[in-house]
This record gives structure tokens, sequence and C-alpha cells, in this order.
């Protein structure tokens, strides 16, 4: 099988009852196009965290799933606050959270180092005041 | 475990996916009202035990591959949460015993909890 796709999937900051839509989706045509197991359920969450974190932080921002026969790659780029401190945000348990985020049950500092530990490749950056960019790439090869 | 066992260990009651209870089966379970964690450390075919009953467990449940889900300590569920869990084909329990009794109820009958620590053990 050759896998080939692009997509991009849109996320409007601040929207809690649409979050997870868009992760939803991308479980769905993945697991559509024969990703499955651990390798899915990687890639799943790695978008829902991110997409959380769109909806949690940033005013809006795009998760973009690139597949290749070896790897998926989820480009996420956010318009926002940015993150002030990389170092604090990849470590578990450090939040930032409102508390409209800790009534939805999330914001307990556990999302980037959870997307972290799913990739196989991992890269974080940003600038304050303009917006996060966040790469993560997941092999698919043995799935 | 069948998920009709479960029900009658937790004295509950089956508010979506009725027609599979004896189908599924569970080993494991995670119990949390925090999304987060369960997003860490829940594994797939679990049972997810909670008291958060809005639209995101669901999402989260679907993400995981979580086999289904028990709200506890009585919590009935908005509608849109029941109307998103059959949608997405997630069976719920609802039980009035509190996540401790819940726990300890399905872990003497052989369900084991998804990790035992954190930290890889």
């Amino acid at each position: 099988m050759s896998l080939k796709y692009t997509n991009s999937f849109t996320v409007e900051g601040g929207n809690f009852e649409k979050a997870g839509i868009a992760s939803v989706e991308i479980k769905k045509i993945l697991k559509n196009m024969g990703i499955n197991g651990d390798t899915l359920r990687k890639i799943a969450i790695a978008a829902y965290e991110s997409e959380i974190n769109i909806i949690s932080y940033a005013k809006r921002g795009v998760i973009n799933v690139r597949v290749t026969p070896d790897f998926v790659l989820l480009d996420v780029e956010d318009e926002g606050p940015g993150i002030e401190n990389i170092g604090m945000a990849i470590r578990e348990g450090f939040s930032t959270a409102s508390d409209t985020i800790r009534e939805m049950g999330f914001g307990a500092g556990m999302g980037i180092p959870n997307i972290k530990n799913c990739s196989d490749a991992f890269e974080l950056t940003s600038e304050v005041n303009k917006g996060t960019h966040l790469r993560v790439l997941i092999n698919i090869s043995g799935s | 475990m069948t998920l009709s066992e479960v029900m009658n260990t937790l004295d509950a009651k089956a508010l979506v996916g009725n027609d599979r209870l004896n189908t599924i089966e569970i080993k494991t379970a995670f119990a949390a009202d925090l999304l987060s964690d369960v997003l860490a450390f829940a594994k797939a075919g679990s049972l997810l035990l909670t008291g958060l009953t809005n639209s995101q467990v669901i999402r989260t449940a679907s993400i995981l591959d979580i086999a289904a889900i028990v709200f506890v300590r009585g919590k009935s569920p908005p509608n849109e949460t029941l109307k998103l869990a059959e949608e997405l084909d997630i069976p719920i329990l609802s039980t009035k015993y509190i996540l401790f009794e819940t726990s300890g109820r399905l872990y003497s009958q052989g369900i084991t909890g998804c990790i035992k620590k954190v930290g890889g053990e």
C-alpha cells in the first residue's frame, strides 16, 4: 500500500465545545488508510493534545497532517500568546491553564510531555505574543 | 470480565451500548477526573471510570480506544454527551457508587489498573 496524504484542519481558539472534533476526524481518516494499533493511537493522542492546546491558549491554529509510507507528520501552528518558557512547558506538571480549561478536565501540565512521549521526533518553537509551532513525527514502519 | 458483569458488580445502568454488554471484555481500568491524566496513562481497551460527563470525555475515550465509560457518583450526563457516545460507538454505564468504591469493587473481581505506578513500572 502506498500511503500518501496531506490535509489541514483549522481549530478555533476558545471553542471548547468543539475540542477534539478535528482529532477524531484525523484518526478516522488514518484508520481508513490502514494505519492502526499503537501507531494510530500515538498519532491520535498527539493530534488531540495539540488541538486542546490551541483551543486552550491560542486565537486560532491549524493542524497540518502529512502521511508518507514511512511516517506521519503533524505540523501544528497557532496564532496566540506563545510559550514564554519552553523548557518549563515540556516538563510534566507545569501548567498555565485557566479555570475554564481545568473545569473541562484538562490543564494538568501533561499535554506537551505526552505529545513528546508519543513522538519519534519532536520540535517545539515559539515566539511570545505571536504563536507556537509544533512539529511531531511518528514512524509508521512496521505497524 | 464482560460489560454485563461490570454492570452487575456496580449495580449500574447502561445508558449507551445496551446491545454490546456481553460482547465487550474488560481486563484493565483507569479512574480519574482529569482527562490530561487519562490521555497520559490509560491503555487501549480499558474501562474509564470518571465523574466528568462532558463531551470531551467521549472524544478522549474515542482517541484512546477506551472500551467503555462508567460515570460514577450517580452523575447523569447531558444529552449531547450521550448522543456523541452513540455516534462514536462508546458504551456508557452509570453507577451510584463513588469512584473509590467503584474501583475497589472492580479490582476485587480481578480488573487491574492500566499501570501500577508512573515511571514505567
